[in-house]
């Protein structure tokens, strides 16, 4: 068993309520932080555990606080990322409902770090009722003194909000979600100004994934030194993944980074193999941005070494042989399932969720999508695959924010790695869905 | 303002009169905006539209865009270019139940299509209309956040998940004789696994 650090109570009856979150040791990384540490010292930790941000980007966490404006007189904020919604990815969800109070420790103490008197914590609409539960434990949390006024007796004051999103993929990138927290449309802002220097309200803002500010919790309780002993290489402690498709036992699971790939799909302790007995065709790893690879790729690098699940290791060989880490959104599809059917679910997902903002994504994704279309409508030609080939190359970095890359990416894998599907049903002229939904067939049956 | 148009819905000035708050609804809105700095009022603008949607008969028309507009002291126009940019916010009438089938990569690879086909045949509608009655309505979702437990539906605030049809045929019938709008601001959420 791999070590658990952020869901290790999850099983625990009552671990929602805060009665029981505090009974097995909750709070103690405020106590900690607001007694013995200072702000910088808890930064240090941080910087010193190597945590890279959970939402799927993997920058260095500590660095990010570093980056953060000081001026005098001015408010700081730290705004919480719970807009999940990149295809694949449940784990913030799962975190917020079962222990919520794990966020709002995290909150407090990286607040407390980065001298933030005012924090926000922004849930995607579609969560409301997750909404409800983290409304409830802050308000348990206020009343037994965490939140408020003067906590712990001392100087460090910090109140703790929760804000709903309407229904917008694009509230996950991190500007877009300060604009949406200020009532506005979710557009991206072209960075620099960077949210450190000029976020919330113009204030310097930190923005965190909600796994990301949980993980800080068992850094500052055990050190960011030992946190950093856990993992490989640069891919340091835990990372939860949420697992899904063709797999035997999908749900959250918490893995050490550097377990291999094979290890987490096939071992009874995660993913329990695929289902029915099929053969695994291919893997997204890292939620629908990232490229797809197929079975050979995705247990095995390009030299055949074992691959891991480390932001290293899934990114081995670039994007011609390799993939990302990402989210941790791990999609595996089964012998049956037609990979340009699935490629059209994402690019019909872009193409919904592009703000419209910059006409390369605006229009490109909104292409991609049609052409898939035709393939799924058997009125493609061989040809249509070299046009979503230039689509999907003229839309990479082109934009202000990376949902273009988002929508480009999952396209060039397909067609990287999947190129005779999408012949075979150009020349046959016909698209069969021969993907077989044993769960429904089964009661149909 | 009364030939303001917002979409196809034209504004309606007596509707407009009529368009206030519940004292419960508005010590809610009070609370919303308590939590942001004084002048960033605006900030409230998404939670406060999903109070309005909920109060105000699941949909936003447009005398409600301009009354949340009142109370946040910003200008119509603002409420509507939110309003238009989230998929949550209705800006036409719906069913009381509006049932949202998540339809992206795993939800698909685990049958959500059926499950529409299903739906749309047992209601006898198709995804974007209502049922006659006014009961239903059907949409199609993008990813929900319910990959490991697909497929899935969202009704009002409500995660039904692992579906099957059975499960299907019962969430319908439960919300049928029920008989009352469902929104996303509902506290007695009915979450099935």
């Amino acid at each position: 068993m791999g070590r658990k650090l952020l869901i290790h109570n999850d099983k625990v009856p009552g671990i929602n309520t805060y009665e029981v979150y505090r009974a097995h040791g909750g709070y103690a990384s405020v106590e900690k932080a607001l007694k013995t540490m200072q702000p910088d010292q808890v930064t240090d930790e941080v910087k010193k555990s190597g945590l890279r941000g959970r939402g799927g980007a993997g920058f260095p966490t500590g660095m990010k606080w570093s980056f953060l404006a000081k001026p005098e007189g001015v408010p700081r904020y730290l705004v919480c990322n719970a807009d999940e919604s990149e295809p694949g990815t449940f784990k913030d969800r799962y975190l917020m409902e079962k222990i919520p109070h794990a966020l709002i420790e995290g909150m407090i103490t990286s607040s407390f770090a980065l001298g933030a008197k005012t924090s926000y914590i922004y849930i995607r609409g579609e969560y409301f009722y997750v909404a409800r539960i983290v409304e409830a434990a802050i308000a348990e949390a206020y009343a037994a003194g965490w939140l408020g006024k003067n906590i712990l007796g001392t100087d460090f004051s910090h109140d703790c909000y929760v804000q709903v999103g309407g229904g917008a993929y694009i509230c996950g990138e991190e500007t877009a979600l300060l604009e949406s927290l200020e009532g506005k449309r979710g557009n991206p802002r072209i960075k620099p100004p960077f949210p450190a220097v000029a976020g919330l309200w113009g204030c310097p803002t930190v923005v965190n994934n909600v796994e990301t500010i949980a993980a800080v919790v068992p850094i500052v309780n055990m050190g960011g030194e030992e946190y950093a002993k856990i993992g490989v290489g640069k891919s340091t402690g835990t990372k939860l993944i949420s697992a899904s498709g063709h797999i035997n036992k999908p749900g959250v699971y918490e893995i050490e980074l550097g377990i291999t790939v094979e290890e987490f799909i096939y071992s009874e302790e995660y993913c329990g193999g695929i289902r029915n007995g099929k053969k695994l065709k291919a893997v997204v790893a890292g939620g629908s941005s990232v490229p797809i690879l197929p079975t050979e790729l995705i247990l095995k690098t390009a030299k055949g070494e074992p691959r891991l699940m480390t932001y290293e290791s899934l990114s081995d060989g670039g994007f011609l042989t390799g993939t990302m880490l990402g989210s941790g959104g791990f999609i595996a599809m089964d012998e049956d399932t037609s990979i340009v059917k699935n490629l059209f679910t994402f690019s019909r997902f872009y193409h919904h969720e592009s703000c419209g903002q910059c006409s390369p994504c605006r229009e490109g994704t909104g292409w991609m999508e049609k052409i898939l279309k035709k393939f799924l409508d058997g009125t493609a030609n061989e040809s249509d695959v070299d046009l979503l080939w230039d689509i999907q190359s003229k839309i990479e970095g082109k934009t202000i924010c990376p949902l273009g890359e988002a929508a480009a990416w999952p396209v060039a894998a397909a067609i990287r790695h999947f190129k005779h599907e999408f012949i075979e049903i150009a020349q046959k002229k016909k698209f069969v869905d021969i993907s077989h939904y044993d769960r429904l067939n089964k009661i149909r049956a | 303002m009364s030939s303001q148009v917002h979409g196809a819905q034209k504004f309606d000035s007596a509707k407009r009169a009529e368009t206030v708050f519940s004292e419960e609804a508005m010590k809610t809105a009070q609370t919303i905006i308590s939590r942001y700095p004084e002048g960033k009022q605006k900030s409230a603008l998404l939670p406060i539209l999903h109070l309005a949607q909920a109060e105000f008969g699941g949909w936003l028309s447009p005398e409600t865009m301009d009354y949340v507009a009142s109370i946040l002291k910003i200008r119509p126009v603002e409420v509507f270019e939110v309003a238009s940019f989230y998929t949550m916010y209705n800006l036409k009438p719906m069913g009381k139940c509006v049932l949202e089938v998540c339809q992206t990569s795993s939800c698909w690879l685990n049958g959500a299509e059926d499950i529409v086909k299903y739906i749309e045949k047992k209601l006898n509608i198709k995804v974007g209309e209502t049922t006659k009655d006014g009961m239903f309505s059907l949409k199609v979702a993008e990813c929900l956040g319910s990959c490991g437990t697909a497929p899935m539906l969202q009704c009002g605030a409500s995660y039904h998940e692992n579906l099957t049809y059975e499960k299907v045929d019962a969430i319908l019938e439960t919300y049928k004789n029920e008989g009352r709008l469902r929104s996303y601001t509902d506290l007695d959420y009915k979450n099935t696994l």
